[in-house]
């Protein structure tokens, strides 16, 4: 794929990405994406709490994040057309992400077929050595029927 | 002398103030707009539809994180509930409103079998094992056909710790 393509895919990815409704709800907010990866965040807000007893973000929230990074990283795939669902997504919960801070998720679509697509992903706070949570899914690939 | 059974209205009355007081505890289960239904012992999550929950929206469809969390909630949701009536129904407590620490996820898997569409959904969980730490919890969601699921799930929790 040549640089002008890439770069026009992953405008319409980002633009798509935008607009999505419950993302803006959770205020996710794009960061890096291209060749397969994306980056996305996403604040700290108390609607989103799981647990009031810790403050603590509730594990739906991160699989929102995840879910959408995931999807974004194979949108962006050079291999993949742009339209994908979620098949799959497993997420294990390592620890309790700190209350009040950022959640940033990072997903790398690491291999595509004709039909599906598998991403790996991991999601951090403001402390990015120790993981909050990682996941792994599968994806949908959309080609148009030939 | 023996003891009457309590008047149902009372019975009720009880039970469906200690569900409430443990659904409204959590901020994002009415961030997504997500109520517990009651019969009996058994609890089925309700999804009220709202633009703000769509993901895809040329389809348009649930977003797969809203199904995920409301999946994962109706499992926590099934998981207290129990030790709540079993404090209740054992007379350990005996106000409507136990305090109880709930289960965190250790894992969560989604299967998602068909789109998710924009309208209500329910789901169901079971609870397959639910030792003194961990717990292992299936759930099931669908919208308007109980056999056409549109996605399943399958969980495992760390049970809080419980005096006695």
């Amino acid at each position: 794929m040549s640089d002008e393509s890439a770069s026009s895919r992953e405008k319409i990815a980002r633009q798509f990405i935008e607009a999505i409704p419950h993302s803006r709800a959770l205020g996710m907010t794009l960061g890096e994406i291209g060749a397969g990866r994306a980056v996305i965040g996403m604040d700290y807000d108390e609607r989103f709490i799981g647990d009031p007893e810790t403050g603590v973000l509730h594990g739906g929230a991160v699989s929102a994040l995840m879910d959408t990074c995931g999807g974004a990283a194979v949108m962006v795939h050079p291999d993949a057309p742009l339209g994908t669902a979620t098949i799959s997504l497993r997420i294990d919960y390592m620890r309790a992400a700190t209350p009040g801070q950022r959640i940033t998720a990072t997903a790398e679509c690491y291999h595509v077929t004709r039909s599906v697509a598998f991403v790996r992903a991991t999601a951090v706070d403001s402390d990015a050595s120790r993981p909050v949570a990682t996941a792994t899914g599968t994806f949908t690939v959309e080609r148009p029927k030939s | 002398m023996s003891r009457r059974p309590e008047p149902v209205q009372v019975v009720k009355q009880r039970r469906d103030a200690a569900l409430q007081s443990l659904v409204a505890r959590v901020p994002y289960m009415q961030f997504l707009g997500i109520t517990i239904d009651r019969r009996g012992d058994e609890l089925t999550g309700v999804l009220a539809f709202d633009e703000a929950l769509i993901g895809n929206p040329m389809l348009p469809a649930l977003h797969g994180g809203v199904t995920a969390a409301f999946l994962e909630m109706t499992a926590i949701m099934e998981l207290s509930w129990a030790m709540v009536w079993e404090d209740m129904e054992g007379g350990k407590t005996a106000e409507a409103a136990p305090e109880i620490h709930l289960p965190k996820t250790i894992d969560f898997t989604v299967d998602y079998l068909r789109t998710g569409l924009p309208r209500d959904a329910y789901a169901r969980a079971t609870v397959n094992r639910s030792g003194r730490r961990y717990a292992s919890v299936q759930v099931e969601a669908w919208q308007d056909n109980r056999s056409r699921l549109f996605a399943q799930a399958t969980g495992h929790f760390l049970m809080p710790k419980r005096d006695g």
